[in-house]
């Protein structure tokens, strides 16, 4: 089990447009993901349980997923979360 | 033949249009609480190609909308291929629901948790609901409720529209929009505004209207009238052909019927709509917005690039005069690097002026880039502070601009007491722009962005007027331009109001430029002057403007002794 703890960037959190856009990617990795917040994990692919995490500006969230390449899609997620993405 | 029916509502606009109805359809009933008479797998598999369905649907829809219609678009999609949804929606199947009772409720299990998160993640709620509908209608057989989109002009009739209704609407098939409910501020209102669509929203028993019948929508009294006569509609014909002919004004410098002149100038944000508003006969820039500059980033753009984008904008204009704002963040525009604290009342925070004095490295930069811009093309820069209350923020800020080498300089009114006091503020000022939306804001103290306080939202408000009417005195008294940017000048009767009360130039968004220049030729300055009393002698918004439009409407009253 591959996990990666990171801060969000984006001014208005994760909701709307970066959560599209987090779950997109998500999904396009074909991998199950796991994403948590305080002591609330959903599945990183449903749009609707990322954004009923409530994601704030500056809140640390856990993202974690097992399986081959798990490691470098967990990468690529963290840098999505780590870049201000509300225009 | 039967009696006539009016209905009243706010006109948006001065429009005129007839034509037949068409209703946004009804939503769909709640599905029945019955127990399924076919298999759980049965009703599973309906499910997941509604489902599926659906999400392909309004991602063809987004993709025809494009711009930030495809960016809430593409949340709904998503939305309605949610993997949590699905498991919710399979677990109410098992327990015996059928499928179309499981989609519901389980969207709304979801749009409850979201409204009661508030903020952000309720405004989804309202995208749940549309998806939600447009799931069960597909599973029931039946189109699912939006705009109509038939092969035939017609007037919109709806309660209310959501954005992403408006953001699909066919402009070459709605001749009207009738709502029932939302005020002049409310999103419909907007839009039809910008898009120049004849209008009436707040139209009480607007809903009970039919499909398939003719009305006459006036925007300029706020009227719907049903069933209108031969003889009315005749009238509505000849009086849509003369406002045509008048509208046909050749593009050129705007001026009133004397021939006082009154630049016409465009409102900007991107470098983008500098050629389009040069095609519509904008005579310079008189709102250049620089925010689009800074929103994508988490600091500031560098001199260099900053004076690029300047560069490209200033060349479109040569010999013409561009006023640039200066950064203007906070509000509804935050960004984090200029003000990271939370604050409970961001309207009266930490915002424009305020916020650059705090970070002065990032308005020295601006300015320069500014200046640099301006010594390497032809146009002629003026720089503008943004949210200035006090004299001695205006003072602050030419005194910068001076020296780091822009000649001219001035402030926005956007605050009452920038207005009460702009026989100072201009002393210390090169110019100023009165920012209409903000000054209302702040003078009705209603918050802009609040739909429930959104009927306090309207320049014609006397007491606005008032302020702006100081800032022309003060203007006219010291010799220094006085502008006018914001909603209030596209608005062409409020144009001539506002020139009366002392503006020297209007700004707008270039769609507006044709039909206030039309509207400009038809009075001299006296009857602006005249109009603009009028206005101010009104109690209330609404008085103002019927009290005008009469008078404008009756040029008789008004005698030409004076020229």
């Amino acid at each position: 089990m591959a996990e990666r703890s990171v801060t969000i960037a984006s001014s208005k959190g994760l909701h709307a447009r970066p959560a599209s856009l987090f779950v997109q990617q998500v999904s396009s990795s074909g991998l199950a993901v796991d994403l948590t917040k305080g002591d609330k994990t959903m599945n990183a692919a449903s749009i609707l349980g990322v954004i009923s995490l409530g994601i704030g500006f500056g809140d640390t969230v856990t993202i974690s997923a097992e399986g081959e390449n798990a490691d470098s899609v967990l990468d690529g997620l963290a840098t999505f979360l780590e870049t201000d993405h509300d225009a | 033949m039967s009696t006539q029916l009016t209905l009243q509502g706010v006109g948006i606009g001065r429009g005129l249009a007839v034509g037949t109805i068409l209703r946004m359809p009804d939503p769909l009933p709640e599905p029945a609480d019955t127990a399924s008479t076919e298999s759980s797998d049965a009703e599973k598999v309906r499910v997941a190609g509604a489902l599926a369905a659906t999400a392909a649907d309004i991602r063809l829809r987004g993709n025809r909308a494009g711009g930030a219609a495809k960016d809430v678009l593409d949340a709904q999609a998503f939305m309605a291929e949610d993997p949590t949804l699905k498991d919710d929606v399979d677990a109410r199947i098992v327990a015996g629901k059928t499928a179309e009772r499981a989609v519901f409720e389980a969207f709304a299990a979801f749009r409850d948790l979201l409204t009661s998160m508030g903020g952000y993640m309720g405004e989804r709620a309202t995208d749940l609901n549309d998806v939600s509908q447009r799931v069960v209608a597909h599973l029931q057989g039946v189109s699912a409720p939006g705009v109509p989109t038939p092969d035939y002009p017609f007037v919109l009739v709806a309660r209310d529209l959501a954005p992403a209704d408006t953001a699909l609407l066919d402009l070459d098939k709605v001749l009207a929009l009738i709502t029932s409910d939302g005020g002049p501020t409310s999103h419909t209102a907007i839009l039809a505004r910008e898009k120049s669509i004849v209008a009436v929203v707040g139209a009480a028993g607007a809903l009970d209207l039919a499909d398939g019948e003719t009305v006459i929508v006036d925007a300029t009294t706020g009227a719907v009238t049903v069933h209108p006569t031969d003889d009315q509609k005749a009238t509505v014909e000849t009086t849509l052909a003369e406002r045509a002919a008048a509208a046909d004004v050749p593009i050129g410098p705007g001026a009133l019927k004397d021939g006082t002149l009154v630049p016409l100038l465009a409102n900007l944000g991107s470098v983008d709509g500098a050629a389009g508003a040069v095609e519509k006969g904008a005579e310079g820039v008189g709102l250049f917005r620089t925010e689009f500059l800074f929103l994508d980033a988490d600091r500031a753009p560098s001199v260099e690039e900053q004076q690029d984008k300047y560069t490209h904008l200033l060349q479109a204009f040569p010999g013409k005069k561009v006023v640039v704002r200066a950064l203007d963040a906070g509000a509804d525009k935050p960004l984090s690097f200029l003000n990271d604290e939370r604050e409970d009342n961001p309207a009266l925070g930490l915002r424009g002026l305020r916020a650059l004095r705090a970070n002065e490295p990032i308005l020295r930069d601006q300015l320069t880039a500014l200046a640099n811009a301006d010594a390497a093309t032809e146009a002629d820069v003026w720089v503008m502070a943004p949210m200035v209350s006090t004299v001695e923020e205006t003072r602050y800020f030419t005194s910068l601009a001076h020296e780091l080498g822009l000649k001219t300089a001035g402030v926005m009114v956007e605050v009452p007491a920038a207005a009460l006091l702009a026989d100072r503020i201009l002393a210390d000022a090169d110019f100023a722009s009165i920012g209409t939306n903000d000054l209302t804001q702040y003078t009705l103290a209603a918050d802009r962005l609040l739909g429930s306080v959104a009927s306090f939202q309207d320049p014609w408000h006397p007491a606005v007027l008032r302020l702006v009417g100081e800032v022309g005195k003060a203007g006219a008294t010291l010799g220094k331009p006085v502008g006018i940017c914001g909603e209030a000048a596209a608005d062409p009767l409020l144009a001539v109001v506002l020139v009366g009360l002392g503006a020297t130039t209007l700004s707008m968004s270039p769609a507006a430029l044709a039909d206030v220049r039309a509207e400009l030729v038809k009075y001299t300055l006296d009857e602006a002057k005249e109009f603009a009393e009028i206005a101010l002698s009104a109690n209330s918004a609404v008085e103002a403007r019927l009290a005008v439009i009469s008078a404008a409407s009756t040029p008789t009253t008004i005698t030409n002794e004076s020229e």
